[in-house]
C-alpha cells in the first residue's frame, strides 16, 4: 500500500515535471539573432562575476543588494541609472573594471529579463 | 537497548562516523565565521570590500553550512545504521572514499571561491564542474546506506522510507538543477528560472528528509516509545511532506513566470502545510507533557527547541504564502528569516541533539564534565536566534514600506540600518553560542583516551550500555 502510493506521487512528480519543462514555462519573446549573443553573453557574465550573491532575480539570490528583475522598466532605475553602478559600482557594490562591450551584454541580459517580467510588474 | 553483539559492530564504524562529524562541525565553524564576515558587511559598507566583498562571503557561507547540514546527517547516519540492521557497513572502505572525496571537493570549492571563480547559481555558486564531483560523492554513501540495510519497506519505520527519501531527491534535484548547461533550458529565462525554484526547492526538502529522519530515529531512542515511527499517523505527515516536496518549490514562486497553472498548484499544494500545523497544535499537550519529563537530557532538549522552531517556521511560511501578501515579502528579509529560523532554529537544532546523543554514546563520562557548557551554548544560540531572526523580520517590514512608497534601495537600506546592526550583533553572539557547542563537541570527542581510564576506576560496576543509560544531572 505505502509503496503504491509512493510510486503513483512518484509518477505524478515525473509527468509534472516534463510537463513544466515545456508547457509551462514556453517563452514567446522574439529578439533578433545579434540581440540574442549579447543576452546570452550578459547571462555568463552575469553567472562569472557572480552577481547573484548579492542581487536577486525572481527572488533567487542574496540580499545586500536590490533585486534586478524589473531594474531596467523601472522608473526610478532604468538603463542610464544601472548603466552607472555597473562602470563604477556602489558603497556596497564593488567595481568590476567592467569592459564597455561586457555591460552593453549585462544590460541586454537585465533588459531580456525585464520583458519577462509580466506575472512580476503590477504598476 | 543493544545486545553485546551490536555493539562490537557499531564500534567497528564508529571511527569513520565519528570521523564525518567531526568533519561536519568543522563546515558550521567555518561556515559562521564567513556568516558572521558577511553580516558585518551589511552595516560596515567598506569592510573587506576589495578583497573578500559579499560576492565571495555569500557563497563561502552557504556552501559551508549547506554542506554542514547533510555531512551531519550522513554522519549521523552511518553510527546509527549497523545498529538499525544488526550488521556491519557493507562497505567500510567505502566511507573513507566518501570522506576523502569530500574533503578534497571542500578545499577546491573553498580555494575557487577566495580566487573568485564561480557557477553563480544559488547556492551552487561554485564552477558548475564541482556539482558533478559533489554527487559522485555521495555514491558510496547511497551504496552503503541501501546495501546495508537492505529495506523492506512494506514495515520499514518511518524514518527509514524518510532517508530513502532524502537521498533518491538529492541525486534527482543535484542534476535537474544542472539542466541549464543545455541550451533547452539557458536560452529561456522563464525556463531556466522556474526549473531552477523547482530544484531547488525540492533539493531543500530532501535534506529536510535526511534531517527531520534523524529527529524522528533520536525521538524513538530517547522516549523508548518504538511504535510511533510506525503509526499511520506519522506514514500520513511523511506522505504529506512528499508532496509538498515534489510540488511545492519554495514559498514565494509566484511571481515566477510560468504558466499560472504551476503557480496554482505551488500555492493550493503548500497551504496543506496547515494540516501539519493544525496536527502540532494537536499535539502540542503530550509533547509538553515529554519535553518537560525528558527536558535535563541535553539531546532531548535541542530537539524540543526544534520543534519550538518548527511551530515558528510554519506560521512564517504559511503567512509567506498567501499570494497577495507574497508579492510584498518576496525580496525582502523576510526569506532570509524564514530560512535561518528553518536552518539553524530547525536543522542545526536536530542535528546537535544527533551530534551530542552520538558522543553521550561514545563517551558517557567527558559528556558530563561539559553538561553546563553544552547547557549554556544551547540558550545563548536559542536566544540570539530569536533576537536575530526578529531584527530580520523588523528590517523587512522598513523594506516592505519602502517598496510600497517605491523608494530607491539605497534609502531603505540606510532606513533599516538600526535593525541590520541589530542582525550583525546578535549574530555574533549565535556564533558565540553555536562555537561554544562545535567546540565542546571537538573536546568530547578528543578525551576518548584520557576518559576511557577514569571510566575504568569509576564505573568499573556497570557495563558501557548502562553507562549510556545513566540520567544525567
Ligand atoms: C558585493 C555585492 C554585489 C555584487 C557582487 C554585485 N552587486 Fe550590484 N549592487 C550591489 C549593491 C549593494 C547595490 C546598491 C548600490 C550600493 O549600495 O552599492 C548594487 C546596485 C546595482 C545596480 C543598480 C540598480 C539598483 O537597483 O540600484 C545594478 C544594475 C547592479 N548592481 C548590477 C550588478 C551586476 C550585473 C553585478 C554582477 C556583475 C553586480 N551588480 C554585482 C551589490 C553588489
Amino acid at each position: 500500500m505505502k509503496m503504491v502510493i509512493f510510486i503513483i506521487l512518484f509518477v505524478a512528480y515525473i509527468t509534472y515535471s516534463a510537463v513544466v519543462y515545456t508547457k509551462g514555462t514556453k517563452s514567446n519573446i522574439q529578439l533578433p539573432e545579434t540581440e540574442w549573443a549579447k543576452v546570452n553573453r550578459g547571462k555568463l557574465l552575469y553567472q562569472q562575476y557572480n552577481c547573484t550573491s548579492c542581487h536577486q532575480l525572481y527572488g533567487l539570490g542574496g540580499y545586500l543588494g536590490p533585486e534586478l528583475t524589473t531594474a531596467y522598466s523601472d522608473s526610478l532605475r532604468g538603463e542610464t541609472y544601472m548603466r552607472a553602478f555597473l562602470k563604477n559600482g556602489g558603497s556596497r557594490m564593488p567595481n568590476f573594471h567592467l569592459a564597455d562591450t561586457d555591460i552593453d551584454a549585462l544590460v541586454s541580459f537585465l533588459k531580456y529579463v525585464d520583458q519577462t517580467a509580466v506575472t512580476y510588474k503590477h504598476k | 537497548m543493544s545486545n553485546n553483539g551490536s555493539h562490537i559492530i557499531s564500534h567497528q564504524n564508529n571511527k569513520a562516523a565519528k570521523a564525518f562529524l567531526l568533519l561536519a562541525l568543522s563546515y558550521l565553524l567555518l561556515g559562521l565565521v564567513f556568516g558572521l564576515l558577511g553580516a558585518l558587511q551589511y552595516i560596515f559598507p567598506e569592510f573587506l570590500k576589495a578583497n573578500l566583498s559579499f560576492q565571495k562571503t555569500r557563497p563561502l557561507h552557504v556552501y559551508l553550512v549547506i554542506t554542514w547540514i547533510f555531512t551531519a546527517a550522513q554522519a549521523g547516519i552511518y553510527y546509527y545504521l549497523p545498529t538499525i540492521a544488526g550488521r556491519p557497513l557493507y562497505w567500510q572502505k567505502g566511507v573513507w572514499l566518501h570522506f576523502a572525496m569530500q574533503s578534497v571537493i571542500s578545499v577546491v570549492v573553498v580555494s575557487e571561491f577566495f580566487a573568485g571563480s564561480f557557477g553563480g547559481r544559488e547556492y551552487l555558486e561554485f564552477p558548475p564542474v564541482m556539482g558533478l564531483f559533489i554527487l559522485l560523492s555521495w555514491v558510496p554513501f547511497a551504496i552503503n546506506f541501501f546495501a546495508t540495510l537492505k529495506p523492506k519497506y512494506k514495515t520499514a519505520p518511518v524514518y527509514i522510507w524518510m532517508w530513502s527519501t532524502g537521498i533518491l531527491f538529492f541525486f534527482i534535484t543535484l542534476s535537474e538543477s544542472y539542466l541549464w548547461l543545455f541550451d533547452f533550458f539557458r536560452n529561456n529565462m522563464i525556463r531556466d528560472i522556474t526549473v531552477q525554484w523547482k530544484a531547488l526547492g525540492t533539493m531543500v526538502g530532501s535534506w529536510n528528509m535526511l534531517v527531520y529522519g534523524t529527529g524522528i530515529y533520536l525521538m524513538e531512542q530517547l522516549s523508548g516509545d518504538k511504535k510511533a515511527a510506525y503509526s499511520k499517523l506519522s506514514f500520513f505527515f511523511y506522505f504529506l511532506s512528499l508532496t509538498n516536496l515534489m510540488f511545492n518549490w519554495g514559498h514565494h514562486t509566484y511571481i515566477v513566470p510560468a504558466a499560472p497553472w504551476v503557480r496554482m498548484v505551488a500555492y493550493i499544494i503548500s497551504m496543506t502545510e496547515l494540516l501539519i500545523f493544525g496536527n502540532i497544535i494537536l499535539q502540542y499537550r503530550k509533547s509538553v507533557t515529554t519535553a518537560r519529563k525528558n527536558y535535563h537530557l541535553l539531546p532531548h532538549r535541542l530537539l524540543t527547541f526544534a520543534d519550538i522552531w518548527v511551530f515558528i517556521t510554519l506560521i512564517l511560511a504559511l503567512i509567506m504564502s498567501v499570494p497577495a501578501w507574497n508579492y510584498f515579502t518576496h525580496g525582502t528579509h523576510v526569506t532570509v528569516a524564514h530560512s535561518m529560523g528553518a536552518t539553524i532554529g530547525i536543522n542545526t537544532m536536530l542535528l546537535m541533539a544527533s551530534v551530542f546523543f552520538i558522543l553521550k554514546k561514545e563517551n558517557a563520562l567527558s559528556f558530563q564534565q561539559y553538561r553546563k557548557w553544552i547547557s549554556s551554548g544551547i540558550y545563548i544560540t536559542n536566544g540570539s536566534l530569536l533576537i536575530f531572526w526578529l531584527s530580520l523580520l523588523a528590517s523587512a517590514v522598513v523594506e516592505i514600506k519602502g517598496s510600497i512608497s517605491n523608494e530607491i534601495f539605497f534609502y531603505v537600506m540606510q532606513k533599516s540600518l538600526p535593525y541590520l546592526r541589530v542582525f550583525a550583533y546578535s549574530g555574533a553572539f549565535l556564533f558565540i553560542g553555536l562555537g561554544i557547542l562545535i567546540i565542546t563537541s571537538y573536546k568530547i570527542a578528543a578525551s576518548k583516551t584520557q576518559v576511557k581510564q577514569k571510566t575504568l576506576k569509576r564505573t568499573f560496576s556497570f557495563s558501557p550500555e548502562q553507562t549510556v543509560g545513566v540520567k544525567d544531572h
